[in-house]
């Protein structure tokens, strides 16, 4: 296995972008971001990969008018996954450990606003039995929070606590688009939305895009002191359905989990559009009390889609860089209530490291 | 003036699937007012049936018919319903234990507050008058004394298809650029604009040069008269076409500009259009100009010589 790190991180997110949703105007000034991070230019980028989807956008081939915002003259090594900016990040690191490039740059964007996308959503369900019901991202989470409730496994208390601690991290993160903490019992006071779940139980609706970049080897070491070095990454998927599995638990979490190497995490950023899904997700990956949850504030207070699960990745590969911390996990889910999971544990020194 | 154009875009398609066996099974049962139900190798009666075992991965063949009654094992508010849902106003989704099934299916239930539905709740299936063979020819409502109301078998051929159409509605909003080029068309103008790295003028105007990703800035005005690069003649009809064929596609380099503008060529033989031709734009009256290319009725031969090859060979 070669070492790769993550070397470099962009992001924008926003309520609402007034501009086109093949988001050229947005990723062009993350790729010069990335640029500046790394000291390199375009033709230092061995592959590209990004994340995105035609649904989202209301248009077809919006993946290809986003390859503009790279320039393609000489041409690229370029792909595309249309899933979250993680999975774009797991393609270039496989291409990366194939020995046929030693950096690349993933990007990922979504203009969620431009349609009704807790609608939008429904085209990923199976499409015989789920999509002709148009089962909304709410409602799907909203059975999966009942059932917790129901069984005992959380309350609207613990949730509150999620959306309480969630609200006031977000105050430091200049992206995140809801913050302000007050108390949990100023938000148990709230009114119910989709009952169970009141509206800070569920991320806002949050147009973004965001870039990694990642490098192997000595290349990472010239880009920066303190790179975050890739220890571990695992993808697990349960199946679609809501009837066939304990909505209570995330099998493929916890299976993920153990594909990797969480002792010593100081940090974890993990996906969660609803609160009551931290809860799932703590409880799978078996994080001690003291492993820091979320301290940009999390998907809760600002989720760009296809974006969201990476700028986990990328806010924990930030602290690596800065010394802040020593080793985190960072986590993206994908699919109607937590059905994929991947996580990318991320340490500051390579040794050991192993997959 | 708001900093970008927009309007509403609607996509929708149909989609048209088989059903194969197990779905096909399950669909038909409910055209003809039943629940199907399949066995897995551990037992357990899952509605909908899987198609392969969760196990063995064996294609299911034991199918089972299960109640149109059930209880609540978990649900959601539906505050604000979304297009094509069961219900356009509010509703409950639940997860229903059919009796004779061992794992809940998804749907939609029908009670006017979340005060009248809760965990553990009796329901039953409210038959759809017409059905088809879908997951949407029923819809459950609370148990009513009587229990649920039977319904007669439509058909004796079993269901092999649905057609599920998806209609999706965007506000599409238009690059700051391209609203520059649209702005232009309103007023009887075409413009471009070029990259500060490569030169290159490209219309319609895009984020960023493709080449080399330059943003581009620098607006540039194009001319209306340009040179046939490339052509197709389109002699077959199709849907959606709005003209009648034969007649003439074509690729339209403007002077000034780098990139050449796909276009309709009018007032000319189709079998005498050529590359080379010099043509020029033929717009619409200025009453009917809206922000579309389309405010350009066609185009039309000048009536000068050719263009020389040169001059439009790196433009192919």
């Amino acid at each position: 296995m070669r070492d790769v790190a993550v070397v470099g991180f962009a992001q924008r997110q926003m309520p609402e972008f007034d501009g086109s949703p093949t988001c050229v105007e947005m990723l062009v000034p993350l790729l010069a971001e990335c640029y500046e991070q790394t000291g390199w230019t375009r033709r230092d980028i061995g592959f590209w990969c990004s994340g995105s989807s035609d649904y989202l956008a209301g248009r077809s081939f919006s993946f290809v008018s986003a390859v503009d915002a790279i320039g393609v003259i000489p041409p690229v090594n370029e792909s595309h996954v249309e899933m979250d900016l993680a999975w774009a990040m797991y393609e270039a690191w496989l291409k990366i450990q194939t020995g046929e490039v030693d950096t690349a740059l993933v990007y990922a964007f979504g203009k969620s606003s431009a349609g009704v996308l807790r609608r939008t959503l429904g085209l990923q369900l199976e499409p015989y039995t789920m999509t002709p019901l148009w089962p909304d991202t709410v409602s799907l989470a909203g059975l999966q929070a009942r059932a917790g409730i129901d069984a005992g496994v959380w309350d609207e208390t613990a949730m509150a606590e999620v959306a309480n601690r969630s609200l006031t991290d977000a105050e430091k993160n200049d992206w995140s688009i809801r913050k302000g903490g007050s108390s949990v019992e100023e938000l148990l006071a709230k009114p119910m939305y989709a009952d169970p779940l009141r509206k800070h139980d569920c991320s806002p609706v949050t147009d973004g895009a965001a870039a990694i970049v990642l490098a192997a080897d000595d290349k990472a070491r010239d880009v920066r002191d303190k790179p975050a070095w890739i220890s571990g990454l695992s993808h697990y998927i349960d199946p679609m359905g809501m009837g066939t599995r304990d909505l209570t638990r995330s099998p493929s979490a916890e299976r993920a989990a153990a594909a990797v190497d969480l002792n010593g995490v100081e940090v974890a950023e993990l996906h969660a559009p609803f609160s009551h899904q931290e809860l799932i997700l703590r409880r799978e990956l078996g994080l001690a009390d003291d492993v820091r949850i979320n301290p940009s504030g999390g998907a809760l207070t600002s989720n760009p889609m296809f974006s969201g699960g990476g700028i986990r990745i990328g806010e924990v590969a930030t602290r690596i860089w800065s010394g802040e911390v020593a080793k985190g996990v960072g986590h993206a889910t994908s699919g109607p209530a937590l059905q994929q999971n991947l996580l990318c544990t991320l340490v500051s020194t390579p040794e050991g490291a192993s997959n | 003036m708001t900093r970008t154009l927009s309007a509403p875009v609607t996509v929708a398609f149909d989609y048209t699937r088989s059903t194969g066996p197990v779905l096909g099974r399950f669909l038909t049962g409910l055209r003809d007012g039943v629940v199907v139900g399949g066995r897995t190798s551990e037992g357990k009666v899952v509605v909908p049936p899987l198609e392969f075992d969760p196990v063995t991965h064996e294609a299911t063949t034991d199918f089972v018919e299960v109640a149109p009654t059930g209880t609540v094992t978990s649900w959601t508010w539906v505050p604000e319903p979304v297009k094509d849902q069961p219900f356009d106003r509010p509703f409950a989704f639940a997860l229903v234990l059919l009796d004779g099934a061992d794992v809940p299916i998804l749907h939609a239930l029908d009670v006017s507050s979340p005060d009248e539905v809760s965990t553990g709740m009796r329901v039953q299936a409210r038959w759809a008058a017409e059905r088809i063979g879908a997951i949407t020819d029923l819809v459950f409502e609370p148990l009513s004394a009587s229990g649920p109301t039977g319904v007669e078998a439509i058909g004796d051929n079993p269901v092999s298809g649905v057609i599920v159409p998806v209609s999706l509605d965007y506000l599409y909003a238009a690059s700051p650029e391209e609203s520059a080029f649209y702005r232009g068309l309103n007023e009887g103008r075409i413009v471009g604009q070029r990259c500060p790295t490569c030169q290159k003028v490209y219309v319609p105007p895009r984020s960023a040069c493709p080449s080399d990703g330059t943003p581009t800035a620098e607006e540039v005005e194009v001319s209306q008269t340009g040179t046939i690069t490339t052509f197709c003649i389109v002699n077959v009809p199709f849907l959606g076409q709005k003209i009648t064929p034969p007649y003439v596609s074509a690729y339209v380099l403007l002077d000034g500009a780098d990139i050449a503008i796909l276009h309709l060529i009018l007032g000319v033989e189709a079998a005498e259009v050529r590359m080379g031709m010099r043509v020029k734009a033929v717009w619409k009256p200025e009453t009917e100009w809206t922000y579309s290319l389309e405010n350009i009725d066609h185009f039309e031969p000048t009536g000068d010589p050719d263009a020389d090859y040169e001059t439009y060979r790196n433009h192919l």
